[in-house]
């Protein structure tokens, strides 16, 4: 988009006029948090060389020093390998959910859209019927079957992830299907994989990058809700959530400790809603 | 008119009754086999939750095994749990021995009353903040309820929680961190959700306001004569109202998921903390209320935002 459209609009169009350069910058904001969130995530654990489990009783709730550049924690485990660890963990499983969400809730929603009938209204009462339940009550029962497994919060997350796509995707794809570039590329005998590569996908991907973002901090802020309620990925694993329900009692000893998964928490999640806003307030 | 006012309504209690049919449905049939699935035997796990590990013998275990049908073919055994269901008889507790439906009313009590003060107190915060940024757009007060908004929407409701925790009594001691033996302990659990909720809100809020305000009936309801507070009330009030309250119908989703989180961080003795505490005992069928009471509190609340929109918005009628 460029500024200069923006400001040519009459004046009663423009709702946002000051926003839309901040807007810019905290995209770009968002983008180096997540930058440095997945690059911590993904050097961290080789960078730090420590064992997250591994620990040193002598040497509990120490301060920050060279060996242990944030400290350690009360059983004297490296909290930076621990932090490493559990933001890989958590990232992992935002973008294995966001991934095999994507793929099948999209797919449904062109073809619901593209076939109508049957195939959609039957879409559609599966979709209301998911959607009746929200997504951490669906994690927390399928948490049941296999406690402390990383595969119920994965099938729960990408379980009510998926509808949101499709709702998506089928509402824009309706709309784009009666259009009449589309229209005319029918006619001239264009199959369906050409229409849309050439014609849907570029009108809904934006639209599912936004999604994306969001989906993927639903992700990562459940996995730690149920870490620290007791219920998700158990000790001693490194999870944000579970990092922060065993450090909060040590809180008055030593609060750097507490503070680093919730600072690492609230960037991650701060983001990718700056990413994903961004996109939103643009259409 | 009659019947253009009675279909839409028809309409939406009808796709909403269907939704908590087939919501009910799934969560009976997941826990059924939740139940199926506990590791070991299950008649010995229950007999131990309920006598205690050293009472246990042979024949208390098959007492509770015939008690609950646990030896019955799997499918027979399914058909038995939905009639159950239907019968909206939701069982006994495998752990206490109680009756599910006893425990949860007396707890759905101490949860609608925490959701309540935390709907009622953000709607305070949230939409007055929003039509005073959005009278103004890219005025002080829009840019500082942006950054607040967005700030606060990076911290999760369990993590507000602590941080309020830590702040307001901890450090301050002003208010009780945890439990329910005061009046004032429903304020903190009730401020950490109304904070995440406002966040979401007051940008609705805003933008709906900015576009009324923005909008050419609203310049003719000032240039016909009508004072600032006149139009205000007259022709911006409802028809930002629209979108601030189906809005609330996404909020929802917030409630409930904070709800369970926040009872139990703050020992609030509502159904969330119940079905955590269910969860850590594997107590299938406490598990299974819990989450059946949620989804149709949660089918219930959508139909009347569902409703409220209809009354709002004469558009929609039609």
């Amino acid at each position: 988009m460029n500024p200069a459209s923006e400001s040519s609009l009459p004046a009663a169009l423009s709702i946002q006029p000051k926003p839309v350069r901040a807007y810019f910058g905290s995209r770009s904001v968002g983008a180096a948090l997540l930058v440095l969130v997945a690059a911590f995530a993904l050097f961290g654990p080789t960078l730090s060389g420590s064992d997250p489990v591994a620990q040193d009783l002598e040497n509990f709730l120490a301060a920050p020093d060279a060996a242990n550049p944030l400290g350690t924690d009360h059983l004297g485990r490296s909290m930076l390998a621990r932090l490493a660890h559990a933001a890989q963990l958590s990232l992992w499983l935002a973008l294995l959910s966001v991934a095999s969400a994507l793929i099948p809730g999209a797919a449904l929603g062109i073809l619901a859209a593209w076939r109508g009938g049957w195939v959609e209204r039957v879409s559609v009462v599966i979709a209301d019927s998911v959607l009746a339940l929200p997504g951490l009550l669906l994690v927390l029962l399928l948490a049941t079957f296999a406690p402390g497994a990383f595969w119920p919060l994965y099938l729960g997350l990408s379980l009510s992830f998926w509808v949101e796509y499709f709702r998506v995707v089928r509402a824009r794809s309706h709309i784009l299907l009666a259009s009449p570039q589309i229209e005319s590329a029918r006619l001239l005998g264009f199959g369906p994989l050409y229409i849309v590569r050439r014609h849907l996908w570029p009108e809904l991907a934006p639209m599912l990058g936004t999604l994306m973002s969001f989906s993927a901090a639903t992700a990562v802020l459940a996995m730690a809700a149920l870490g620290f309620v007791g219920v998700g990925i158990r000790p001693p694993t490194p999870e944000l959530g579970v990092m922060m329900i065993e450090l909060l009692p040590y809180y008055q000893e030593a609060p750097w400790l507490i503070a680093a998964p919730i600072g690492l928490l609230t960037l991650t999640v701060l983001g990718l809603a700056l990413v994903g806003r961004d996109r939103s307030s643009m259409q | 008119m009659n019947i253009q006012g009675i279909s839409p309504v028809a309409g939406v209690l009808g796709r909403r009754g269907l939704q908590a049919l087939l919501v009910a449905a799934l969560v009976g049939t997941l826990s059924f086999f939740l139940m199926r699935m506990l590791p070991g035997d299950a008649a010995y796990r229950i007999a131990a939750g309920r006598y205690g590990y050293d009472l246990v013998s042979a024949a208390a275990a098959e007492a509770v095994r015939v008690e609950l049908g646990l030896d019955q073919p799997w499918y027979l055994a399914l058909v038995g749990w939905w009639a159950q269901l239907a019968e909206f008889d939701l069982g006994t507790s495998l752990v206490t021995g109680h009756a599910i439906a006893d425990d949860i009313a007396h707890q759905l009590g101490h949860t609608l009353l925490l959701a309540f003060c935390a709907m009622a107190l953000s709607l305070l915060i949230g939409p007055a903040l929003g039509i005073l940024a959005g009278l103004r757009p890219g005025g002080a007060i829009d840019r500082i309820t942006l950054l607040g908004a967005t700030v606060l929407r990076a911290f999760p409701p369990f993590v507000l929680g602590i941080l309020l925790i830590l702040g307001l009594s901890v450090h301050l001691g002003y208010l009780p961190a945890a439990g329910h033996g005061e009046a004032t302990s429903v304020v903190l659990p009730a401020l950490t959700l109304a904070l995440g909720l406002a966040a979401g809100s007051c940008r609705i809020a805003r933008d709906a306001f900015s576009q009324v305000v923005n909008s050419p009936y609203y310049a003719f309801g000032r240039t016909k004569g009508l004072s600032d507070r006149q139009v205000l009330l007259r022709h911006g009030l409802r028809n930002a109202a629209v979108p601030i309250v189906a809005y609330l119908g996404m909020q929802m989703v917030f409630i409930i998921e904070g709800v369970v989180i926040l009872e139990t961080l703050f020992a609030w003795p509502g159904i969330g903390h119940a079905l955590i505490h269910a969860i850590f005992w594997r107590d299938v069928p406490m598990i299974q209320g819990c989450v059946l009471v949620f989804a149709l509190l949660f089918v219930t609340l959508n139909t009347l935002v569902d409703l409220a929109c209809l009354a709002l918005d004469p558009r929609r009628r039609h």
